[in-house]
């Protein structure tokens, strides 16, 4: 009797500890929102916003409060940033971060203090492979693995001599060390260029039309992409030699490049045609409510969202069970953009990456199409290097 | 060595040069007359390249918004120097540092509260848009071209202006010895106003140049402030042929350091190394040339007489 | 010392700032200690600063390039501590020693050089030498380039004390700042002080009455050199991560705003001024996001009206209160 009530009474106490428990899920998101990379954030922010909205606004039985924090594109102010989340808002998990120097900036003040970090598109190699921790995971990629496609494609289309351009920060270099693993051909120049400050590319376009490369690869995230296609044309070269990219055309830019990009062939992981059933009805949503194409970048922070909905739901709103959540983000039983996939051992998508095409739908819209499958449930070259296994 | 090669990077340095003059020559000149360092002579030249956005949105013309454009700079500038500027011209260089300094911060976001944190495009017409053919088979955008063809007409207009009219010798009058000039009767407070309403015309004029190539965004005038600081005191502050001089100068050594650094230091050091510290190295290069030139002459190449 | 609210609000500035960590923990909210310790990091450059500044007279737009020694010190070091096994090289005495020399060694060369040249041509070139430091920094891909090195430890101090305790930290940055401000204060009204501070208002004359106005101004230059590398390791520790940004221009500038806007040649004014600049940072934009519009109008209006800053205020404020005091006393 006595034995019976006391388990009574403890599970009352079980049952108000899971109410009490059922608080707010806390989400910082570090992302760009100011400046020409503001844009890029803004997109994000939607698309967290519609994941919510499609939530009801509700993980489970809890309420989700979402702190927005810009990173103003520096890795001190992010870092500064991040610090904040963690100690002033005492946030449950840490999201967002575009850029790869951002993020590895950011990592030590979250990972092992507490809450879950989780990025939304920076993927640079250590956090992939040395770094990598069992509260720390992605929906987005490791750098290497779109451009190690794109190398892929270009040897399937017979290219010998490749020029190589791209930004000389964190995910700069790991775009240019993915392409240059795949590609078999003759790398004959390659300029790493100062970022974000340099957006005159005179100098660069006057070497390529010197050495006249049978192609020139590119990664500019951002306006710097657009840039980049504007003066590339300006400079005569559109029609000379041909233009391949990574990251650099986006449902952003595609609107205000328009006939300059239209042809242009590139790799990701995602495309808005992409026929899975989260895909559509995020793509249509998201058109519906913002009048715009989604990017990458928001399909992968709905991805976020989704993930953390996965994982409080899984230990019914009880936060403080970290194990439960990580157990849950593991098994990536959310339904994603990208359909069904699999963890790797360091928490980064084991996926598919495809070839892209910029073309015109049929309202006169510019969005891309997959061309093909390049790569079948990919996994990124760092992850031998993570010790982690589960 | 590709000649070739080299011809087109020293046409590219000529063009950002060209650029580089448009701001150093504003600047000097209210440097030079009202002793008055102004560091926010880059938002003037943030707000030539919003005003050219709208304005050519408005009217559907590149031409049009630009000269608009021009226009709202040189008034806007006026109304700066009358509101606030003004104040400065007796307090000390800090003072001045840190006020203006105060003015781009609200510059800043002022006009994100405006045009938005995102930026602007300006398009350009067709004839602009493309790349022409000029001699020995180069091939150079139409656009830039342009930049160098209104910069020299604009440098050549300001020879005329400033040692050809009445109002050009009072300019040289007043950054030589700016008392005897008040003192002569002159009225000294329209001639600083129409200096830095023509300064802020040459800043905007340089912004909407410039747009089409960089963008136009919050902030686009702090990096090429420091660049055009760097120009005048090369130059010598105050003086027009020193900023001209020195403005090509730094546009070269940027251009072609960026052009040629890699492979020159491919020859000492790894390819690796050289293609990752040659864009750092050719961004010092203009301050150790700035380092260099004042140890050896530290007033500038062209120290304004008097001065 | 007589009683005047000028030093009764110095006075309350201080302790309260002593007790910060105390408080914060008090409350539950230790994000505190970490807002106040950048404070204080910063207090220490800008009381740095404010000895050529304030009372040599010398606009010097490159001091962060010292924050900057300090910091890729403590960053160089631990990386090696760390990856190599080199324990020496994570130990904070040598940090601060290696910081010091090496801060007064590139002060020495920059001062040597620009203290030849004059008014604007001195905040030029003194202001290419730190962009050259910053691009240095940016260049150098083996300890981070642009992207900058994390740090994964501390420096520590042989078990003396132990900061990866923030609240440690912050008692190590606050008695750097009393110490910073003592050595001053030693300074200003030493003779050699006397004579940096002579040779701000006229040159000549100091030179003629035969005093090497150049080698005072370089030592000077030199000595706060040194001590603003000393809060650039105090500022690696706090952060835990370092980046060229920690030497560009706009820090040098911000060091700059801290002293006017606290009082510009006076002992405490650079303390005031760093504690009012975060403080306003950190309130105004958490009220708008647009806070750059308050910020820099006030800012404008202080170089205009408040010549002082706000020490200068708190003179004015004791000037009124002495007379009032006479007055009741008569």
């Amino acid at each position: 009797m006595k034995l019976r009530l006391l388990g009574a009474l403890s599970l009352g106490a079980m049952l108000i500890g899971q109410v009490a428990l059922a608080d707010t899920v806390k989400i910082g998101f570090v992302t760009t929102l100011t400046g020409g990379a503001g844009a890029i954030g803004n997109d994000m922010r939607d698309a967290v916003e519609l994941a919510l909205d499609h939530l009801g606004r509700k993980m489970g039985a809890s309420d989700v409060e979402m702190i927005y924090e810009d990173d103003t594109f520096k890795p001190d102010v992010g870092k500064q940033k991040t610090e904040k989340l963690v100690k002033k808002d005492k946030v449950h998990f840490v999201t967002g971060y575009i850029w790869s120097h951002v993020l590895l900036a950011s990592r030590n003040s979250v990972v092992g203090k507490g809450p879950f970090m989780i990025t939304s598109n920076a993927g640079p190699g250590p956090v992939a492979g040395k770094l990598c921790h069992k509260d720390f995971f992605s929906t987005s990629w490791q750098n290497d693995q779109t451009t190690m496609a794109m190398g892929e494609v270009l040897n399937q289309l017979g290219i010998k001599d490749l020029y190589i351009m791209a930004p000389n920060y964190a995910a700069g270099k790991s775009m240019v060390a993915g392409v240059t693993r795949t590609f078999k051909g003759n790398i004959v120049g390659k300029d790493m260029t100062k970022f974000p400050a340099q957006l005159d590319f005179s100098a660069e376009l006057a070497k390529i039309r010197s050495v006249n490369p049978d192609a020139v690869f590119v990664f500019y995230p951002g306006k710097h992409g657009m840039q980049f296609f504007k003066q590339y044309s300006q400079a005569g070269l559109k029609d000379k030699v041909p233009l391949y990219s990574a990251f650099t055309v986006d449902s952003l830019s595609l609107p205000r490049l328009k006939d300059l990009a239209a042809g242009s062939l590139m790799t990701q992981f995602w495309a808005p045609d992409l026929p899975t059933p989260i895909t559509k009805i995020f793509v249509q949503d998201y058109r519906k409510k913002y009048g715009r194409y989604p990017t990458f970048y928001a399909a992968q922070s709905y991805d976020t969202i989704m993930l953390i909905d996965s994982a409080v739901r899984a230990v019914n709103g009880n936060l403080s069970d970290k194990d439960g959540m990580r157990t849950a983000m593991r098994r990536a039983a959310f339904p994603s953009v990208r359909g069904s996939f699999k963890y790797g051992n360091n928490h980064f998508p084991i996926q598919n990456f495809y070839l892209r095409k910029v073309i015109k739908d049929s309202d006169g819209n510019y969005t891309t199409r997959i061309v093909k499958t390049v790569y079948t449930n990919h996994q990124d070259p760092y992850a031998k290097d993570c010790k982690m296994s589960w | 060595m590709n000649w070739i090669l080299l011809l087109e990077q020293t046409l590219n340095g000529f063009q950002f040069g060209i650029l580089l003059f448009l701001l150093a020559a504003g600047l000097t000149l209210i440097f030079g007359i009202m002793d008055l360092i102004n560091l926010a002579h880059g938002s003037l030249y943030m707000m030539g390249a919003y005003f050219a956005a709208t304005f050519t949105q408005w009217t559907d013309s590149f031409l049009l918004g630009a000269m608009l454009a021009l226009l709202a700079s040189m008034l806007f500038g006026v109304i700066l120097e009358v509101i606030a500027l003004r104040t400065l011209y007796t307090r000390s260089h800090l003072d001045q540092v840190l006020a203006t300094f105060g003015l781009i911060l609200f510059l800043n976001e002022f006009v994100r509260l405006i045009w938005g944190p995102i930026g602007l495009d300006i398009p350009l017409p067709d004839v602009l848009n493309g790349s022409l053919e000029l001699f020995f088979g180069i091939r150079y955008p139409a656009f830039r071209l342009a930049i160098i063809v209104v910069g020299i007409a604009v440098a050549f207009l300001l020879y005329l202006l400033v040692s050809h009219t009445k109002i050009g010798m009072l300019i040289r009058a007043g950054a030589s010895n700016r008392q005897m000039v008040s003192a002569l009767g002159v009225n000294i407070n329209l001639l600083y106003t129409i200096v830095f309403g023509l300064g802020a015309a040459l800043a905007g004029l340089a912004g909407l140049m410039a747009a089409p190539i960089m963008t136009v965004e919050i902030g686009m005038g702090e990096g090429i402030l420091m660049i055009t600081f760097v120009v005048i005191v090369i130059g010598g502050v105050g003086s027009i042929r020193g900023a001209f001089v020195a403005a090509l100068l730094v546009g070269f050594i940027d251009t072609v350091g960026r052009s040629f650094l890699p492979d020159i230091l491919g020859l000492f050091v790894s390819n690796d190394f050289a293609d990752t510290a040659a864009p750092a190295i050719s961004s010092m290069l203009i301050y150790v040339l700035m380092a260099i030139i004042l140890a050896i002459r530290p007033q500038g190449l062209f120290p304004p007489k008097g001065a | 010392m007589n009683w005047s609210p000028r030093t009764a609000f110095i006075t309350l500035l201080m302790i309260g700032l002593g007790a910060v960590p105390l408080i914060a923990d008090g409350i539950d909210e230790p994000f505190y200690t970490v807002m106040f310790s950048r404070m204080l990091i910063l207090s220490i450059g800008a009381v740095s600063l404010n000895l050529i500044l304030g009372y040599g007279g010398m606009v010097s737009f490159g001091h962060a390039v010292y924050l900057g020694i300090g910091s890729y010190m403590v960053g160089i070091g631990t990386i090696h501590a760390i990856e190599d096994g080199i324990e020496w090289m994570g130990n904070g005495f040598i940090h601060f020693a290696v910081s010091i020399v090496f801060s007064a060694l590139v002060g020495f060369v920059i001062g040597a050089i620009s203290l030849r040249t004059r008014g604007v041509y001195f905040i030029m070139i003194t202001l290419a030498f730190s962009q050259m430091f910053y691009f240095v920094a940016v260049g150098n891909e083996k300890y981070g380039g642009d992207d900058g090195l994390s740090l994964y430890m501390r420096s520590d101090f042989n078990g003396l004390f132990d900061i990866s305790n923030d609240n440690t930290l912050y008692y190590l940055n606050f008695v750097i700042l009393l110490a910073s401000l003592y050595v001053s204060h030693r300074i200003i009204n030493s003779r050699f002080g006397m004579m940096i501070r002579g040779a701000k208002s006229n040159e000549q004359r100091m030179a003629s009455i035969g005093f090497p106005v150049f080698r005072y101004r370089l030592t000077a230059f030199v000595i706060a050199g040194t001590i603003c590398g000393m809060a650039g390791v105090l500022s690696a520790n706090q952060t835990e991560f370092v980046n060229p940004s920690v030497m560009h221009w706009t820090r040098s500038g911000d060091l700059i705003i801290m002293i006017v806007l606290g009082g510009l040649g006076t002992l405490f004014g650079p303390v005031i001024g760093a504690v009012a600049f975060l403080f306003l940072e950190e309130f105004l934009s958490g009220i708008t996001e647009y806070w750059q519009l308050i910020f820099g109008p006030m800012l404008v209006l202080v170089v205009i009206f408040a010549r002082g800053g706000i020490d200068g205020m708190l003179v004015l404020l004791d000037g009124w209160w002495n007379r009032y005091s006479l007055k009741n006393k008569a």
